[in-house]
């Protein structure tokens, strides 16, 4: 009998094509700021997993909680929000790396997510989302049929 | 009528290159103001009372201190930034008042007011009429 292993890495499955899709997007005006947001996607985020839960960290330095939207459908993660302008007036820039105007961050997690438990919480410009597994991504004891 | 501005604020490129490695470069905002200049700095996971500002010379330094939030040995799904400390440095034109510097920390964004001197700022001189 061959046995074959699920070579799909998470990472892969986390760097989706929906990801890459909606980067895309972010990037092309939905407002005026958009076209700002380019290079890295924002925000950047971490995902690692323990226990029952996944956590997806993510750098949103400036946002407050009110300007921050999280969703969560199966297995996808949704941030969205919106970052504030630096000053409105100004026309004197002398540097200007930080970003500003609407973003939207789609992440397709390796497992289901269930989503009435997820939580978030946003302190010193760092959100952190615990993700607990659905109850089938939780690991179980699988019974192997051999077939003819 | 176009005016060569007061202020400059450029990279202190020396002091990077052998920083670099052991911090993380924040993004900043550098936008000139009536007052001088406004800077600001993305620098989440920092807490007020854990940041250094330096202002000698004409030499800013800012150092922002992160605490670790995941163990060492943190294996990661996905990994997109480290976690560490914030340090960067810039050189500041000389017509900055430095004891009127003012730092404040918003959600993790430093906001640094660099006030310029009084001599520097375009003033309306009034004309006395005897």
């Amino acid at each position: 009998m061959v046995m074959r292993r699920n070579t799909v890495h998470p990472l892969d499955q986390l760097r989706g094509e929906v990801d890459r899709l909606f980067n895309g997007f972010v990037a092309t005006p939905a407002g005026a700021t958009a076209a700002r947001l380019v290079g890295r996607p924002f925000p950047a985020v971490n995902v690692w997993e323990h226990g029952d839960d996944l956590y997806a960290e993510a750098e949103v330095p400036g946002l407050k909680s009110e300007n921050v939207e999280i969703s969560v459908v199966g297995n996808e993660l949704t941030i969205k929000g919106e970052r504030p302008e630096t000053e409105q007036d100004s026309t004197a820039f002398h540097r200007r790396e930080r970003g500003a105007g609407p973003f939207t961050r789609i992440l397709r997690l390796p497992v289901e997510i269930n989503a009435d438990k997820v939580q978030a919480a946003l302190k010193d410009g760092v959100l952190l989302i615990t993700l607990p597994k659905s109850e089938a991504a939780k690991p179980r004891k699988i019974q192997v049929n051999t077939r003819e | 009528m176009a005016t060569e501005s007061a202020v400059r604020a450029s990279e202190d490129s020396r002091t990077e290159e052998t920083r670099s490695g052991q911090f993380y470069r924040p993004n900043v905002d550098i936008v000139e103001t009536a007052d001088g200049l406004l800077l600001l700095a993305d620098m989440p996971g920092v807490k007020g009372s854990e940041i250094d500002i330096n202002f000698e010379d004409g030499s800013l330094v800012i150092h922002g201190k992160v605490a670790k939030r995941q163990p060492d040995d943190q294996a990661f799904l996905l990994q997109e930034y480290g976690v560490g400390d914030f340090y960067r440095t810039f050189r500041v034109s000389e017509q900055i008042d430095a004891t009127g510097i003012t730092a404040e920390l918003h959600d993790g964004v430093l906001v640094l007011k660099l006030p310029t001197v009084e001599a520097v700022k375009p003033r309306r001189i009034s004309v006395k009429v005897s």
